[in-house]
């Protein structure tokens, strides 16, 4: 059966948690910052995976890789985490710059994911070793610098955060941003299913580990239908409610009963734990 | 009426690990625990420190004292959807953040908690930090409470619901407003620029400044600043950080706060806290024996410990001559000298009469409690110490607010 996932939009997460999607994304257009929104939402939900979208242009990586780490540990691993890429100039006026060309955008991309994949893996997992004899809280050889050089900045690491509870959280991204490889869910907005198809193809060859398509949803009575239409084709959808949608509730009527969601994010996926 | 805050640092030597029933001061679950006892406490707010590089000593990650935090407004936010009074204070920094992203999350976190939101305005002055950074380095000490001035009051602005922009070389933004909102602003920075800005934009301040005759002194110096930027003497809440140290009988306490003091200074610590000052390895030192015999390196202190006052990091010469003229060991040494913030040690009703001292004598609005053990610092002062303050009428008994400023009883 193929995940759903859901952009939360202004719906209720207790709604969608009670309906098994395996995850929300939070669009970071609203008045409240994506990454505030979903920390809040983890203490209210127990088992359903949060994506809010950050963007790797206009923050600093080394904030954004410990704003998700921390995600991570308040929702006891259900982190997720949407590149967004946002680049206008209004944008980047807030924090004093220009947008970037085409090749340095994708560039700028790759490197804040590698930084956050490299702090994320700073502390191992048995850092913390609390050894009275020695007076030693931690082993410093299990806690590293990351001394990573991108083209338009460097970080030393590690992260303030200790390791997160999956190791690494769920980066998802589109297709379009040029940086399939890195991701563990692709998502792909095609206008027709044969077009569907073949990026579908195409980001598997680029190495996403999951395919997951856009889809609108503004009549619930054919959801069903259309799922089952890209099962084998993707391994996931993401629903957009429109405005011509009456809510939730008729969505997940047509969706019917979800699997049980796993004890983390990537175990909900069935991506291998700790990245 | 005093106010009570606690202040989560999350690193450093103060939090002892060593004891049996240390709870993991990294985990979600202390986090919300430790929330959940100060509401029951009637507790103002809780406060999370910040620092954005992990300590390190010679070079390599110091491994003796606890380490490892959330970042602080993520970790606020979950604990605003587990309370429904206490204030949730970020420490954040004003030169490693973009005052328009800064300025959103805080905003974002003052309505998701329903007002409940403050920041701990800091600068980081050094170029060590800055390494995780984009500009890192950029800004030189002295000219760090300008930019911090500079910050803050852009995010005031995008609050009060203004478009901002300035272009200089402090500060570069052209940002729309948040949502509205008006988070409380805590400034801890002792130095005069740190004053001065606490006088132009703080609500409350978080000062060093402990001992009677201290406070005193602060509370005259930052009234004064006040009247400068026309404010009045009572805009601003005065809040020390305090170590409390509880026993059933002054003997008790004080037994307790001698056995607190040993295990923050440990052998292995003494040695490193005499390392970054020596600038060499000295473990072959016995902690029980006197200093160590060598000369220091040449140069200054690195700051990669991260918790060296400004006064401490140059004259080293000096300072380590005047060590070893106390003539004590090593271990004795490093107790005697390390700055901390003054304890109040004693039974709970000597600590609530030296309190109502303070009070009476306007010298403090309240205190931030620095916690020596997790969770029982908190749980002893909550179901201890506020029993006693509330018997002397210094203490709510119940919240009649559900905003920070309100709490604070600020306008």
């Amino acid at each position: 059966m193929i995940h759903v996932a859901l952009e939360l939009g202004s719906l209720d997460i207790e709604d969608a948690e009670k309906a098994g999607f395996a995850f929300v994304t939070i669009a970071n257009d609203g008045p409240i910052e994506a990454g505030v929104r979903a920390a809040y939402l983890s203490r209210r939900t127990s088992t359903i995976g949060l994506a809010p979208e950050l963007h790797v242009t206009v923050t600093e990586p080394f904030h954004l890789a410990t704003q998700l780490a921390s995600l991570d540990h308040a929702s006891l691993g259900r982190a997720g985490w949407v590149v967004g890429a946002v680049n206008t100039p209004s944008a980047y006026a807030a924090v004093g710059g220009t947008p970037l060309a085409g090749d340095d955008l994708r560039r700028e991309i790759e490197d804040v994911i590698d930084v956050a994949r490299l702090l994320w893996h700073s502390w191992e997992d048995d850092a913390v070793i609390r050894d009275v004899g020695s007076g030693r809280f931690l082993d410093a050889d299990r806690v590293h610098h990351v001394n990573f050089t991108g083209a338009r900045f460097s970080v030393v690491g590690p992260l303030i955060t200790p390791r997160p509870p999956q190791g690494q959280i769920v980066v998802i991204g589109a297709d379009t941003l040029g940086v399939t490889g890195r991701l563990d869910v692709a998502l792909i907005d095609a206008p027709t299913h044969d077009e569907l198809v073949e990026r579908s193809a195409q980001a598997r060859a680029d190495g996403a580990r999951l395919i997951f398509a856009e889809v609108e949803v503004d009549d619930p009575a054919p959801v069903r239908a259309r799922l089952d239409r890209l099962e084998g084709i993707v391994d996931g959808v993401r629903l957009h409610l429109t405005g011509a949608t009456p809510g939730l509730a008729p969505v997940i009527d047509a969706l019917g009963p979800r699997p049980p969601a796993g004890s983390t994010l990537r175990e909900t996926l069935g991506l291998p734990q700790g990245g | 009426m005093l106010h009570l805050g606690l202040f989560f640092t999350g690193v450093g030597p103060q939090l002892i690990w060593t004891a049996p029933d240390f709870a993991d001061h990294t985990h979600i679950d202390t986090f919300v625990a430790t929330a959940k006892t100060l509401e029951r406490g009637l507790f103002d707010a809780f406060f999370l420190g910040e620092g954005l590089r992990v300590r390190e000593n010679r070079g390599r990650v110091y491994d003796l004292d606890v380490a490892g935090r959330p970042d602080a407004i993520t970790q606020l936010a979950a604990l605003a959807a587990e309370t429904t009074h206490l204030g949730l204070v970020a420490t954040q920094n004003t030169t490693y953040n973009f005052p328009a992203d800064l300025a959103r999350r805080l905003a974002s976190l003052d309505v998701v908690s329903g007002g409940r939101a403050g920041w701990n305005i800091v600068t980081t002055d050094n170029a060590w930090t800055g390494e995780n950074f984009r500009h890192g380095g950029w800004l030189e000490h002295s000219r760090r409470y300008e930019r911090a001035d500079a910050f803050v009051t852009a995010a005031r602005a995008l609050w009060a619901g203004s478009r901002y922009a300035k272009h200089d070389d402090l500060i570069d933004i052209d940002a729309p407003p948040t949502v509205a909102a008006r988070p409380v602003l805590f400034q801890a920075g002792d130095s005069p620029g740190g004053r001065d800005l606490a006088a132009r934009h703080a609500d409350v301040v978080f000062s060093a400044n402990t001992d009677y005759d201290k406070a005193a002194a602060y509370a005259t110096d930052l009234r004064a600043r006040l009247a400068g930027y026309g404010r009045s003497p009572d805009a601003v809440r005065i809040l020390p950080g305090a170590m409390v140290v509880l026993g059933d009988t002054p003997a008790e306490a004080a037994e307790k706060a001698e056995w607190i003091q040993r295990e923050q200074t440990t052998g292995p610590r003494a040695i490193a806290f005499l390392e970054q000052y020596w600038g060499k390895d000295l473990s072959g030192y016995d902690p029980d024996g006197p200093l160590p015999d060598i000369e220091p390196a040449e140069g200054e202190l690195d700051p990669s410990r991260g918790t060296i006052p400004i006064e401490f990091r140059t004259g080293k010469l000096e300072r380590i001559a005047s060590w070893r003229a106390l003539g004590l060991s090593i271990r004795e040494t490093v107790i005697q000298v390390t700055p901390r913030h003054n304890a109040f040690v004693g039974t709970p009703g000597q600590i609530a009469d030296e309190w109502t001292r303070y009070h009476d004598d306007h010298v403090v609005d309240g205190f931030n409690i620095l916690p020596q053990q997790l969770p029982g610092t908190i749980e002893d002062i909550v179901d201890k110490l506020v029993p006693e303050l509330q018997e002397r009428g210094l203490y709510r008994t119940a919240y009649t607010g559900t905003t920070l400023r309100e709490h604070l009883e600020l306008p």
